[in-house]
């Protein structure tokens, strides 16, 4: 291959502030959209087990929409085409007024998307519990509300946290999609490295060890996480 | 005598071609031995290299890159050269070219001395410059008039670093919005999200020429930059280089050049401006 390696443009002036730039904005973006993922997703996935037929519903209708489609193409749809639909008046302000269009554009429909895969987790991890804690908690008086509060959620979200590991991960790895609507995050700022010094292999792999090391991050406080709130001869523990 | 002349011209022709096969090496090499040419192209440089109705690549860079693949198969005596197009983006190109995937860039691509530094390029086979694509209502005209607007560039565009370089000279306030491509950045105008769009300006017409309500929008201002477009391929390969610039010189010089030009740019009303003209007379390079 014909190539010119220069590792030095990674520390120039202003291409590492580029890089580091590009790396707040991905934090900033996956952080934002997980708050509304794991809240959102935590909803949905409790309505689908709920014994309340519209919820249920509901809920199942989001996760077929908003999981079916591609995460690409809802980019394009939040950012192009959910403007021109609402009232002339907001979409205008959506579109020029809004602060940072871009990136909560980009927030919204992530945080969206990824709350679909939270929901079908969350739900997992209700019906994983044998169905007789529920009819146990009942029958000591508790309301379904109660028992849902009490009972199922707490170990639920405990038993779900090794595939939410890998949402959250997932999360930060598909942050770099919202530069297709133009939010200059890690990818976007390697790309944009590459355009002024044409070293793009060198860029490139800055952007791979940094979203390596944010992964690695998660991967570990998840697991320190997962320790942490065990509880003892209930779940995958050595006694 | 005469016999004896024939011999020696006979032998040295067996001795020689032998060795000339040998002499292949980088690009030429890599097409005789895989019996394919690997052209890259452009989706959306309107009229240069862009999907037709059918999604084939088309354009005024494709009508010269065909000479090109004809000259290449003559001088290999190839019956058959295969011929595969690959998409490629400003993000891509270089890096797909540098990397051996792509043979040829066929796109509308600017040929600088920085870019210089990865790739090598052919002849130039078009001259144009940065300028703005506004709606026709807006009061836009310059560059300056932009202060508190937004704008849309192309990133990885030379045009973004000019109008950028622009925006900091004059000191002006302008929102900016990345976008990937030039179908992304009219749509971007389209639905007002921006006030303008800047790239060349012969595609800021080819934009215009495939709108919905082509009447609304105009080309304005002045040319923020110089750029003469050239077909990008492996740097330091003198060889294909020379195979390339051989047919464009050979088009250029036959004047078969004007027919290709106004295939595609008469359609669009833009006549070849004297630079342009000028720029082909001398890179007619002679025998």
């Amino acid at each position: 291959m014909k190539y010119n390696w220069n590792w030095g443009v990674l520390v120039e002036d202003p291409y590492l502030f580029w890089l580091l730039s590009g790396l707040e904005y991905t934090l900033l973006l996956s952080l934002s959209a997980w708050v509304i993922a794991f809240s959102l997703g935590s909803a949905i996935g409790v309505s689908r087990t709920l014994p309340l037929a519209w919820p249920r519903k509901l809920a199942t209708a989001y996760v077929e929409l908003f999981r079916n489609v591609p995460l690409l193409v809802q980019m394009f749809l939040w950012f192009f085409v959910v403007p021109e639909l609402l009232p002339a008046d907001l979409g205008r302000w959506v579109k020029r007024d809004m602060p940072f269009p871009e990136f909560w554009t980009a927030v919204v429909c992530l945080g969206f998307y990824t709350a679909s895969r939270v929901g079908e987790q969350v739900r997992a991890g209700i019906q994983s519990i044998p169905r007789g804690q529920y009819i146990a908690a009942l029958a000591t008086g508790l309301g379904w509300m109660q028992a849902y509060r009490l009972v199922l959620l707490p170990l639920a979200f405990r038993l779900i946290v090794p595939p939410m590991t890998s949402e959250f991960l997932n999360i930060f790895k598909n942050s770099s999609l919202a530069l297709t609507i133009g939010v200059l995050e890690l990818t976007a700022q390697s790309r944009q490295i590459e355009n002024y010094t044409f070293q793009g292999f060198e860029a490139f792999t800055a952007a791979t060890v940094l979203y390596l090391v944010i992964t690695m991050i998660v991967m570990l406080s998840m697991r320190w996480m997962e320790s942490r709130t065990r509880v003892v001869g209930m779940i995958g523990t050595r006694r | 005598m005469l016999k004896r002349l024939v011999l020696a011209v006979a032998a040295a022709a067996l001795a020689a071609s032998p060795a000339l096969a040998q002499e292949l090496s980088g690009t030429l090499k890599k097409i005789k031995d895989s019996g394919t040419i690997v052209i890259g192209h452009r989706e959306a440089s309107v009229p240069f290299s862009y999907l037709d109705q059918n999604q084939k690549p088309t354009g005024y860079s494709l009508d010269l890159c065909a000479k090109i693949i004809e000259g290449v198969k003559k001088e290999l005596k190839l019956d058959k050269l295969e011929v595969k197009y690959i998409p490629v983006n400003p993000q891509t190109r270089i890096p797909l070219v540098a990397n051996n995937t792509v043979d040829l860039e066929c796109g509308s691509t600017t040929y600088n001395l920085t870019r210089s530094k990865q790739v090598d390029y052919s002849h130039i086979t078009y001259i144009t410059g940065t300028k703005l694509l506004v709606k026709k209502k807006s009061a836009i005209r310059e560059v300056e008039d932009l202060n508190g607007k937004a704008i849309a560039l192309a990133q990885g565009t030379t045009n973004e670093r000019a109008v950028k370089a622009a925006i900091e000279e004059k000191k002006l306030n302008v929102k900016v919005l990345n976008v990937k491509d030039h179908n992304e950045g009219f749509l971007a105008l389209e639905t007002d999200r921006v006030d303008a769009y800047s790239t060349d300006d012969i595609l800021l017409y080819g934009l215009i020429s495939k709108a919905k309500t082509p009447g609304d929008y105009i080309v304005t201002g002045r040319f923020l930059s110089y750029d003469p477009y050239g077909f990008m391929m492996r740097r330091d390969d003198s060889a294909f280089r020379l195979v390339v610039n051989t047919v464009l010189s050979d088009v250029f010089r036959s004047g078969e050049i004007a027919k290709i030009y106004d295939k595609w740019f008469v359609p669009m009303n833009v006549p070849m401006s004297e630079t342009l003209a000028t720029a082909f007379q001398v890179q007619a390079l002679p025998y």
